[in-house]
């Protein structure tokens, strides 16, 4: 089944670099849906990060990584993640274990990508913003579930945003 | 055209008062109506007498004069509408006197949320005796959704309805997010100013608007009871929170939601420039529809006379459509 990838690669500077890359992507089968060139964002190294997204087969996928990786120097791999949210977590967030409460969240599908802890005085309630992107709106909506689960559990009030959808 | 005041508190007087003052433009609107019979826990009053009377009577003495009780007037009394206005209990004893003048044949206007105990049980009996239940007033107070959904919505598919069905938490909720106060230290302010009650639990736990969710999910065609509402209220929403929420963009509202996959009330975020941020004791409620895209309606949750329009509000459409 064909999934969404996307990289960061970081290319010199010079002629015909985007062409090199992209080339093997396509050979391997791999259909380029998206190519993100930051030219004014140059690395200490005087190199050009590009993003590009492209649909695959995991083990094409893979394939495609593995022979980019002979010639550049890519930063970042990995499956799209295109659902996100942000919420508020109010209560003794890191009294009830913090870790345990992410490590809980996550699953192959979905994981905590930023947590941000406000805490008033000592003993009294935080407010925590916690940020989940998952693979699907089906992954999310899991997690999110997972997270709810949790979070009676431990008296702690997840305030959630309310989207387009009900 | 007979009327029985059942339930004659705020709401029951506010209606009455109403009746009384806008006598002529009803009876325009309506034709002629009489009220034959008015009982609460306190007393009655039934036969020929003048509704001002009966008002006055109530205010000066704190009762009414009969003895002879409400259920005996619901069942004996001959009256075509009953104006059920009695408050809200979670249990069957709530809907008896609705019960009992259904079974008559006679049509039922309330604002007693206790219908969410048998909502389903009490439209089939409605129906079943050719009369008809009518509830406005039981949701939002005087905001007109229940008729939005019912009649002017009626051919399209209600995809969801996400609201803000209890003033006195929007109303802790606003002066939390402007002042940054703690929530203790506001609820006892409102309790003071009248807004909140003196035993607030049923408002701030989120119970009220639960049960008003459960009215509103029957009325889109979700047969939910209350036991399928998952409740967070809000007594555990901080100052901080607001801060936090508001650097990104959001307040925090109490929102009742009812959809085919979602049955809660809980705190939630809502963006800064939604109509669903709406400020202080008012109601509110976003409509998702198929084909009409999101409607969005809003007025005071509760109030004597604005209680009392919702209930003739309902005695016009009941007389219109009949």
């Amino acid at each position: 089944m064909s999934e969404l990838f996307t990289l960061i690669v970081e290319l010199e500077d010079k002629p015909g670099q985007l062409l090199s890359v992209l080339e093997p992507i396509a050979r391997n089968g791999g259909n380029i849906v998206g190519i993100f060139h930051q030219r004014g964002k140059k690395t200490p190294l005087n190199r050009i990060p590009v993003e590009i997204s492209f649909t695959a087969d995991a083990k094409k996928a893979e394939k495609i990584l593995n022979e980019l990786q002979k010639n550049f120097l890519i930063r970042q791999f990995g499956e799209l993640r295109t659902a996100v949210i942000s919420l508020l977590l109010i209560g003794h967030v890191i009294h009830t274990d913090l870790s345990d409460t992410i490590k809980r969240v996550d699953s192959s599908d979905a994981e905590c990508v930023e947590l941000n802890v406000t805490m008033p005085e000592r003993d009294e309630p935080s407010t925590a913003v916690i940020t989940i992107t998952a693979k699907s709106k089906e992954a999310l909506e899991m997690a999110l579930a997972r997270l709810r689960e949790i979070c009676r559990e431990k008296g702690i009030v997840v305030v959630e945003p309310i989207n387009d959808e009900i | 055209m007979k009327i029985a005041i059942i339930g004659f508190g705020t709401v029951g007087q506010g209606v009455a008062e109403l009746l009384v003052a806008k006598r002529a433009e009803i009876e325009r609107k309506i034709g002629d109506f009489r009220v034959v019979a008015i009982a609460d826990l306190t007393g009655s009053i039934w036969g020929d007498f003048k509704l001002e009377d009966a008002i006055e009577y109530r205010r000066k003495k704190g009762r009414l004069p009969s003895d002879r009780s409400a259920k005996e007037i619901a069942e004996e009394e001959d009256y075509d509408v009953m104006i059920e206005v009695t408050t809200t209990r979670l249990d069957e004893s709530g809907i008896e006197y609705m019960k009992t003048a259904l079974k008559k044949g006679a049509s039922v206007i309330t604002s007693n949320k206790s219908i969410a105990v048998d909502f389903q049980g009490l439209m089939r009996l409605a129906e079943n005796n050719n009369a008809k239940l009518m509830y406005e007033a039981t949701v939002g107070g005087v905001m007109p959704i229940i008729r939005l959904l019912n009649s002017y919505l009626a051919l399209c598919e209600i995809i969801g309805v996400r609201g803000i069905l209890n003033g006195t938490c929007n109303y802790i909720l606003t002066r939390m997010e402007e002042e940054k106060l703690p929530y203790s230290q506001i609820l006892s302010e409102a309790k003071e100013m009248g807004i909140a009650e003196a035993n607030p639990s049923a408002d701030v736990e989120g119970i009220d608007a639960g049960i008003k969710l459960v009215i509103l999910a029957n009325t889109i065609g979700i047969p939910a009871k209350f036991e399928d509402i998952e409740i967070v209220g809000i007594t555990k929403i901080t100052p901080q929170a607001f801060t936090v929420a508001m650097q990104k963009g959001y307040t925090i509202r109490l929102i009742a939601e009812a959809s085919k996959k979602s049955l809660r009330v809980s705190p939630r975020l809502v963006p800064l420039n939604s109509p669903l941020a709406i400020k202080g004791t008012m109601n509110a409620a976003m409509i998702k529809t198929d084909t009409a895209g999101d409607i969005f309606v809003a007025g005071r949750g509760a109030g004597k006379f604005e209680t009392a329009t919702a209930i003739l509000s309902d005695l016009y459409e009941l007389v219109r459509t009949n």
